[in-house]
């Protein structure tokens, strides 16, 4: 169900031109965890037990479980 | 009438100048390495709770941690005109455990209550826009007293052929070497070392994929999914475990841990001023750990160049196989673990940020490009709580 859901949203996108990304290529539009989050993912991997899928560190190079 | 005219042909003149290129014959210039950005992030974070893992589940979890890093990127194009990216990083943390402490009560104030780690790494990677393809990989080092990790990773990725999705794997190695310090009671006194029993080793190994997608001008989402194996020693030798009949001992968890975490993220460019950054992950790992994070940042663009975001971060999970608070554990268990991170909790996460990236830069300096301040409030549905303020200078070539 969720990926036909996600299938049918995918085929919805639009072709967006370079020009047109200006809003896209906004500094606070990036798909991905900004620098001055560093120090909070590091300590909720310290933290928590869960980590990984948020292109940090997902296990190893640090004193913790 | 001709004042007036003279005046239009100098201005126009003067638009030409500010405007127009210095030709440059400049093959050899372009390809030299230049310095793309700088980044400098600084932290201090602070926490305390009631359940440290090192005195069995109870007792403080005082902790404070000053982290500082300095990133230096530096481009090139190639050739074939092909972007390379170098990147050196340099990070060092400063930190005080009150737990850490406890590991040996007996001295008012022992070597573990405070320690420094260094973290440097460096990385490359290769852009070939025609193409729409990335490859590059990475080393880094992290040590500290008791620590030291060497890890490595390689990545490539591919653009569709109209730009709009992208996939990206990445794998990663990191093998990290434990000394092996128990808690004082529980040494047993053969080692020259005073402190260090022997040392432990732990390898983890991941492969993270992702899937990012322009939906349309306002719109951009990614789905990620990590693969990630951990062998070798994944206790923490200085955690205690106080058991039904009064026995302590020191924690012991399996020796193998496979984690699979699965992510969504989605961002929204609303109207001209609100960014609505959304992210959401199901975790769940062979210890028996499952987990559920959400959150939900907004930008508010008061103009242009200055922005305020505030943000709430929720997270739940549940508990590993093997922990128990204090003095529960049954004894004949084959592991054991009253570490409270790897309990059953909820946690909340919420605060603001600032960013401040004025035309002219920071001060009136044109390279110091942007400014972020952002302060953090943490608290988990057993006892601890803490609080982060972080800060990041951009200096932009």
């Amino acid at each position: 169900m969720v990926g036909i859901l996600l299938l049918t949203g995918l085929n919805s996108c639009q072709v967006v031109k370079e020009f047109q990304k200006n809003r896209l290529n906004d500094a606070e539009m990036v798909l991905g965890n900004r620098k001055v989050e560093k120090t909070e993912l590091s300590f909720q991997s310290y933290r928590e037990g869960a980590s990984g899928a948020n292109a940090g560190k997902s296990g190893g190079g640090c004193g913790c479980n | 009438m001709k004042k007036i005219c003279l005046t239009v042909i100098g201005l126009y003149i003067g638009l030409l100048a500010a405007f127009s290129q210095t030709v440059q014959d400049s093959s050899y210039q372009k390809r030299r390495l230049k310095i793309e950005e700088i980044n400098l992030v600084s932290s201090y974070y602070h926490q305390n709770g009631e359940h440290a893992a090192v005195t069995g589940g109870i007792g403080s979890q005082k902790l404070t941690d000053l982290s500082n890093s300095l990133e230096v990127k530096l481009i090139r194009l190639d050739r074939q005109q092909r972007k390379q990216t170098w990147s050196v990083d340099i990070g060092l943390d400063h930190y005080t455990s009150a737990s850490s402490d406890k590991i040996d009560p007996k001295t008012v104030t022992s070597a573990s209550y405070a320690d420094t780690r260094i973290y440097p790494s460096v990385s490359f990677s290769r852009e070939n826009e025609k193409k729409g393809t990335e490859w590059g990989g990475g080393l880094s080092y992290s040590g500290e007293y008791d620590y030291t990790s060497i890890g490595a990773n390689l990545h490539g990725s591919k653009k569709t052929a109209n730009k709009m999705g992208e996939f990206t794997a990445k794998g990663q190695v990191y093998m990290d070497r434990i000394s092996l310090i128990y808690p004082i009671e529980l040494r047993d006194g053969n080692s020259p070392d005073p402190l260090k029993r022997g040392g432990g080793s732990r390898n983890s190994y991941s492969l993270a994929l992702s899937w990012s997608q322009i939906v349309n001008q306002r719109l951009q989402v990614s789905f990620l999914l990590d693969l990630i194996q951990q062998q070798g020693y994944l206790s923490l030798p200085f955690n205690r475990v106080y058991f039904t009949d009064g026995t302590v001992h020191v924690e012991r968890l399996p020796d193998s841990r496979i984690k699979v975490p699965i992510g969504f993220r989605a961002n929204y460019f609303a109207g001209d001023r609100f960014i609505f950054r959304t992210y959401y992950r199901y975790y769940k790992d062979s210890w028996g750990l499952s987990a559920h994070t959400a959150s939900l940042e907004t930008s508010i663009k008061l103009s242009p160049f200055y922005s305020f975001s505030p943000f709430y971060r929720y997270y739940h999970q549940t508990a590993i196989d093997y922990f128990a608070p204090y003095m529960t554990h049954a004894p004949g268990k084959e592991f054991y673990s009253s570490n409270f991170d790897l309990s059953q909790f909820s946690s909340h996460f919420f605060g603001g940020g600032i960013r401040f990236s004025p035309p002219r830069g920071i001060l009136g300096i044109q390279h110091l490009n942007s400014l972020e301040l952002r302060y953090g409030h943490y608290t988990r549905s057993n006892s601890l709580h803490s609080n982060i303020v972080s800060f990041h200078l951009k200096w932009k070539g």
